[in-house]
């Protein structure tokens, strides 16, 4: 086993551009990265002149492996993409799936879909405000954050089961019904939310040495976000409200009243502040969501998808066939292609699925913002110092998960 | 909202370049390779297509056109979207690039080269991406086995 492989990165550059410039590596373990990252950067001092970023550390062969799984069963490695809001990694395949079987969801399970959205936006950007904080030297800030996120946490857990990857989703519905005053006890996460946050406001908005390290900083154009492919809330930041939920209303969306919170210029202060506000309509939202909740099944009335009910499959023959063949079979989706998106956290979340009429995916392709966003991230690093790196890294959101597969 | 650009684009679109179709609300333009290019510079210039999305491959082995490659774009004006298909052959699996038209393209066309070995003519930059240097092979392809093992590499001395 001596065969010489080259080095797994070949850089884009290797000779310097300059006589006293030098070139560094940054990453792929970096603790300021979150995520596994790898920068090759050229400096002059300690300004940036040109990046070369490379990512795919992650990669698990995500899109290989669906090939070989039922429709259903890839719904625990969905929530594996974007970990911080799988709820909607969930949904957004989910109404792919169901697009191509032709399956309308019922009211309730479209609502309730639209507030866990919600709630899941409310928990990716507490975590990526929380994060992009902390490494600029906010402890209080990041701990205020961080703590109502676990309350969040903690009660998604109770509706899921899970803390983290919740595997709720179902085609056609959900895993299950809200559990017996879960509505009540979001009610006074939300309250709690509002205080925390305000307490945030109030440490970080005109806090100067915060204001000097985010203003003017990572600043991108909106027809460069747009060339580069940028979406969600780094396009928003830049000054255009190019939001899936108003422009492409999907789920419960065009029932609600929300606004689509834009910055000025796209620089790191106005990524931070778009996601701010953006939480404050969440919040907003899921409150109209709570009273308009319909009562009435969450899953539709269909056999091609939706297991029989227990007590069923152990009295009658159909229903027992019916269970064993949409296990081990999984769901007949017909033939076709579809591409369905969702406004997830960091942008355009996309499945492109094909299907030939069987219970596997014959293809499963997510178009996942943050490896996107990853190819334009040289815009808003060269130029600025190597100390900027952190910041703007951190208000780019890359979520290793979906953006590696 | 929608649909009347969506008639304008099939209208000028499809005579000139291919066949369209509806599928599932979304415009399909199918197209030869060679009129790629100019089609999404039409989209891009006349109708705002202006957000590249995505770019990936579907592998049908046996076909003589074995590689479809799957486009789809974004207007910013009319929200809606496009998917443009062209078929390749397996001996020459070779597309236009679509940097000229936009810089998002570049990492989009390096994974799709990673995961189907689809070359973009014009992209000078497909350095694996998700895989790394040595990779032998393109793991999307339907003939690479799933538990196919690579080159492992060896321990630093």
């Amino acid at each position: 086993m001596e065969t010489q492989l080259p080095n797994p990165v070949r850089p884009a550059f290797e000779t310097p551009l300059h006589d006293d410039t030098v070139i560094v590596n940054i990453g792929p373990s970096h603790p300021a990265t979150h995520g596994t990252v790898q920068i090759i950067a050229e400096l002059d001092g300690e300004r940036v002149l040109r990046t070369d970023v490379h990512c795919g550390y992650l990669h698990r062969g995500f899109e290989k492996e669906c090939e070989s799984h039922t429709w259903h069963n890839l719904i625990p490695y969905i929530d594996r993409l974007n970990y911080v809001s799988a709820l909607i990694n969930d949904f957004a395949y989910c109404e792919a799936v169901e697009t191509l079987m032709g399956i309308e969801i019922t009211p309730r399970c479209r609502y309730l879909r639209t507030l866990l959205s919600e709630y899941s936006r409310l928990v990716d950007h507490l975590t990526c405000i929380a994060a992009g904080l902390m490494e600029l030297g906010a402890m209080t800030a990041f701990l205020y954050l961080v703590m109502i996120r676990d309350y969040m946490y903690e009660h998604i857990a109770n509706l899921t089961g899970a803390r983290v990857t919740y595997t709720y989703g179902r085609i056609g519905g959900l895993a299950r019904d809200l559990p017996d005053g879960w509505l009540e006890s979001l009610a006074g996460i939300l309250d709690k939310y509002e205080e925390f946050l305000g307490r945030v406001h109030g440490l970080m908005d005109r806090n100067r040495i915060f204001i000097d390290r985010m203003r003017n900083v990572g600043t991108i154009s909106t027809a460069e976000a747009i060339n580069w492919g940028y979406t969600g809330p780094i396009l928003r930041s830049t000054g255009v409200a190019r939001d899936l939920r108003k422009d492409m209303p999907y789920l419960a969306y065009a029932e609600l009243d929300f606004e689509v919170p834009v910055g000025i210029i796209g620089d790191n202060y106005d990524r931070y502040y778009v996601r701010m506000r953006e939480m404050d309509e969440s919040v907003h939202m899921i409150r109209q969501l709570m009273d308009m909740l319909p009562p009435g099944p969450i899953n539709v009335d269909d056999r091609r998808c939706v297991l029989p009910e227990k007590s069923l499959v152990y009295t009658e023959i159909e229903s027992l066939i019916n269970h064993f063949k949409l296990v081990i079979d999984g769901p007949q989706v017909p033939a076709g292609d579809v591409y369905a998106a969702h406004e997830s956290p960091n942008g355009e979340l996309g499945f492109y699925l094909v299907s030939t009429g069987e219970g596997v995916p014959y293809k499963v392709h997510v178009r996942a913002p943050s490896f996107v966003h990853m190819g334009g991230v040289h815009r808003m690093l060269d130029g600025y110092q190597l100390a900027d790196i952190v910041p703007t890294f951190g208000s780019v959101n890359m979520i290793g998960g979906e953006c590696d597969r | 909202m929608a649909a009347p650009v969506l008639d304008l684009v099939q209208q000028r679109l499809a005579p000139a370049f291919g066949e369209a179709a509806l599928a599932h609300g979304m415009l399909v333009v199918t197209l030869p390779p060679a009129a790629l290019l100019d089609a999404v510079r039409l989209l891009k210039a006349e109708f705002g297509f202006d957000l590249f999305l995505d770019v990936t491959a579907v592998d049908w082995p046996g076909h003589a056109q074995r590689f479809e490659v799957v486009y789809h774009f974004y207007s910013t004006q009319h929200h809606v979207r496009v998917r443009l298909k062209t078929r390749v052959a397996e001996q020459d699996p070779t597309v236009d690039s679509l940097i000229p038209l936009y810089d998002a393209a570049r990492f989009m066309e390096r994974e799709c080269h990673d995961m189907y070995g689809i070359v973009f003519r014009g992209n000078a930059d497909l350095r694996p991406i998700l895989l790394y240097e040595g990779f032998v092979g393109h793991p999307l392809r339907k003939d690479y086995a799933k538990d196919h093992e690579q080159p492992l590499v060896p321990y630093r001395k």
